[in-house]
């Protein structure tokens, strides 16, 4: 693994996927239907072509994506940072002003895409020409990094100040506002692919993905397999999202809020505190819950609780003891499976057992029969049987019963919480005990720090 | 797929035109293997074309548009010295465990900003971390191509590393974990291509899952009723969704143009989203076996790191690379709202488990919890 910061071998996907998009961004900002105005931008004395306000980029990107404002800035910004877009005023400042500051299109010859990797040897050039060009033009960190290369590749040092002294002859017998566009070009091109220290590096792709890929033929017997699957019509699936939605809709705190109040917002953790695990009076959208999924129900500590109490009226509880042993053993230690699928045995699937539940013969045998060499999922198939039984009848039953319905009636509706007075007024907000606290049951935060009260919670 | 290895050479023949004509004859095999291969897949989807009369998009014309979407940064943790790559929330809804590449893990109270507890691992890019559903330990890993876990401590003077306990071994990179429904077992996934199953306690191995053709970067468990299964996606662009017993792939997605980074269940179970360094998020529908929506928009341009829902299934969180955070209507299949904010890259997202807030991870250094 290789840390992607500097060249290394080619562009990774990811990167030239990124980089195609921006230039596909940039070639149609240069359309000339549908493209950006340019003008003629004054600098000092010097009259550049080409050019386009901030303004008028975030106009352009507005108009052409139908974003907003802010997020044109943001992308317009990428543009900048990635260097296809370079300022004429400030050039050394990778920043889009969303004002009449100019701004030019950066030639293709410096998109970091086309010149990739940025070589040491044209970074020792531009240096060079920069020191050669005007005395004290290197800023602090550029003299350093020149006096590091002069160090490093020390041998081709001649070279690089012939190559140097050249491009600037060159350079002289240009126009001004050409010479202007090339150093501006250049330098834009160098505080990406050399970044100042402290400035962020764009090119920082993070780690190189090794992309281990497999001369492997793809799995035939998946796609067989695949083929002779049983599917269900799109209609039916997707209105199964709309449903789900809209049921669950009041429950989602950040799209309906939640009441009494956001603890994240007003930092008031009243709506946390009234739905801790146990609770004396749960709320109302809690225990309506309950009725949406069978599921629901049993992953509620409470709504289990009252499941259990509904059933031993019903004499049918070992259902739901047997199914929470069969949880015990499917998710708990592997070194107790064993002892825990004997006693499963012993108590429910024995002739004769304490709390005997009642499964098919087929499925009963090969529990049985699998009880033999017992191992992590042995118990699946009964599980599963006692799951859709309790599923299809208890559960049904129970909503319609005495037990749920009362639940729902005392059940409360917590009232908002009013807006302070002085609403710049932040509450302090209390530390709640840690559930890694070794052998304590996790207790309930109540609004007051320092005090514990045992609500008799456990994980 | 298994091709006959080459026969020993006879001693009565020359020794080189055998291997040639062995060679030639493996060489047609793959080929033909190929070609079978592309034969299905083809068949595979028109007969997945068949099932699909509708568009997610239209069948949700009837609902309610959402309205102004207001959510800002309630809370800012400072305190990793570099790029954060992951975190995960605790089940008390307000503990979160983050990760950086420095090779720091943190567990904070999210609620007051507190640090808690503070791990520093023998390696750097710790990519994964995820707390153990008890509260009582996190698991991480990274570039050490393991995943371990440490106990949670709160004696103060307690080295947490200490009483580090080895349970997950990779050829590679360790790219995401999570508990399953208990702290004993940890479902990995890694750089080598495979996702395995382990049992905390003795470290062995239970089961691994082979059949990704690349890195294999993120995985989900599924919330459905009988717990069995859980999808991967990877840099061969394939979402594969896998039966935790057998190891066998059950259902595999192909749509990507790109490295799937995040793989996220709908709240059902019955769909999960991905996001992918193709700048697009995508719905996928296991019922009826195909992708059912796009999440995308021209002017979004960089890759998505990662994807969550929220409580409800309406809404679909995704961090991107451009530092942004984009909100969609899972529904409708538009963008709801952009949100502004972090420095760099959004690494990592995860909505609170009570889906009051979500939380963000960047190479900015921060994590941010928006509500």
């Amino acid at each position: 693994m290789t840390i992607n910061t500097l060249a290394k071998g080619g562009l990774q996907p990811e990167q030239m996927s990124c980089f195609r998009k921006m230039e596909k961004v940039l070639v149609a900002m240069q359309d000339p239907d549908m493209g950006m105005k340019m003008r003629n931008q004054r600098l000092l004395i010097t009259v550049i072509p080409h050019a386009m306000t901030g303004h008028d980029i975030i106009t352009w990107l507005i108009q052409k994506y139908h974003i907003c404002e802010e997020e044109a800035l943001h992308l317009g910004e990428m543009l900048v940072k990635y260097g296809y877009i370079y300022p004429l005023k400030e050039p050394r400042c990778l920043v889009l002003r969303p004002d009449e500051s100019p701004y030019r299109f950066q030639t293709p010859y410096f998109w970091t895409s086309t010149r990739w990797p940025a070589s040491e040897l044209d970074y020792a050039i531009y240096l060079a020409k920069k020191n050669i060009r005007k005395q004290g033009e290197l800023v602090e960190y550029e003299k350093e990094r020149y006096s590091l290369l002069h160090k490093r590749i020390n041998h081709t040092w001649d070279f690089v100040v012939m190559q140097a002294r050249e491009q600037l002859r060159a350079s002289k017998q240009r126009r001004k506002a050409d010479r202007i566009v090339l150093e501006c070009q250049e330098q834009a091109y160098w505080l990406i692919n050399r970044p100042p220290p402290g400035v962020q590096n764009m090119l920082d792709w993070g780690l190189e993905r090794p992309n281990n890929f497999s001369t492997r033929v793809p799995l035939i017997e998946t796609s067989r397999r695949a083929l002779g699957r049983n599917r269900v019509k799109s209609s039916i699936c997707l209105e199964g999202f709309v449903k789900y939605s809209e049921q669950y809709q009041n429950h989602d705190p950040i799209m309906q809020g939640c009441l009494p109040s956001n603890p994240w917002i007003s930092d008031d953790i009243a709506y946390w505190t009234m739905n801790s695990e146990i609770v004396p009076v749960p709320t109302r959208l809690r225990v309506e819950r309950w009725s949406f999924s069978f599921m629901e129900l049993l992953s509620d500590a409470m709504g289990r609780r009252e499941f259990m109490t509904y059933l031993e009226k019903e004499f049918s509880a070992e259902n739901l003891h047997f199914w929470q042993e069969c949880e015990e053993i499917r998710h708990g230690e592997s070194s107790k499976i064993i002892e825990k699928v004997e006693d499963v045995y012993k108590n429910f699937l024995a002739p004769g057992a304490a709390r005997w539940v009642n499964i098919d013969s087929k499925t009963m045998d090969k529990t049985l029969e699998g009880i033999k060499r017992p191992h992590r999922f042995v118990m699946d198939d009964a599980q599963m049987h006692i799951y859709f039984l309790m599923k299809k009848d208890s559960y049904p039953r129970y909503l319609k019963s005495d037990l749920y319905k009362n639940m729902l009636a005392k059940a409360v509706v917590p009232q908002e919480t009013k807006k302070s007075v002085f609403p710049f007024m932040r509450r302090q907000r209390h530390s709640s005990p840690s559930p890694a606290q070794a052998g304590a049951p996790a207790a309930e935060e109540d609004g007051r720090a320092g005090t514990n009260s045992a609500a008799g919670s456990h994980f | 797929v298994q091709v006959n290895p080459v026969k020993s050479q006879p001693t009565t023949s020359p020794l080189i035109p055998e291997m040639a004509t062995q060679e030639v004859q493996l060489n047609e095999t793959l080929a033909h293997l190929k070609t079978e291969s592309e034969t299905l897949k083809t068949k595979l989807e028109e007969e997945r074309a068949k099932l699909h009369d509708v568009e997610l998009h239209q069948v949700a014309e009837k609902v309610e548009a959402l309205g102004q979407f207001v959510m800002k940064t309630r809370r800012t943790l400072k305190g990793h010295g570099n790029k954060v790559l992951c975190m995960d929330w605790c089940k008390d809804k307000r503990r979160i465990v983050s990760s950086s590449q420095d090779g720091k893990v943190i567990v904070w109270d999210a609620f007051t900003t507190n640090k808690e507890h503070a791990v520093t691992m023998p390696c750097t890019w710790v990519m994964a971390c995820a707390y153990a559903p008890s509260g009582c330990a996190v698991a991480c890993g990274g570039l050490d191509n393991k995943c371990s876990v440490y106990p949670l401590s709160l004696d103060k003077n307690e080295n947490l590393a200490a009483k580090k306990k080895s349970v997950a071994m990779h050829t590679n990179y360790l790219s995401a974990c999570s508990f399953t429904n208990s702290d004993m077992q940890i479902l990995t996934s890694s750089g080598d291509g495979t996702c395995a199953l382990w049992d905390v306690e003795s470290g062995q191995l239970l089961q691994s899952f082979h059949g990704h053709a690349a890195d294999v970067l993120c995985l989900d468990l599924a919330p459905s009723e009988t717990g069995n299964t859980f999808v991967s996606g990877g840099c061969d662009k394939k979402a594969n969704v896998w039966d935790m017993r057998s190891g066998q792939c059950i259902q595999s997605f192909e749509t990507h143009e790109s490295d799937i980074n995040s793989v996220r269940y709908y709240p059902s179970g019955d769909a999960f989203a991905s996001g992918s360094d193709d700048a697009t998020c995508r719905l996928y529908d296991l019922r009826a076996d195909r992708e059912v929506a796009i999440y995308s928009k021209e002017s979004i341009i960089f890759g998505v790191s990662s994807v969550d829902f929220s409580l409800s299934g309406r809404l679909l969180f995704g961090g991107y690379n451009d530092y942004t955070i984009n909100v969609w209507d899972v529904l409708k299949g538009t963008r709801v709202s952009i949100l502004f904010g972090h420095e760099n890259r959004v690494s990592t997202l995860r909505v609170s488990p009570d889906g009051t807030a979500f939380c963000t991870g960047s190479w900015d250094h921060t994590l941010r919890i928006w509500a």
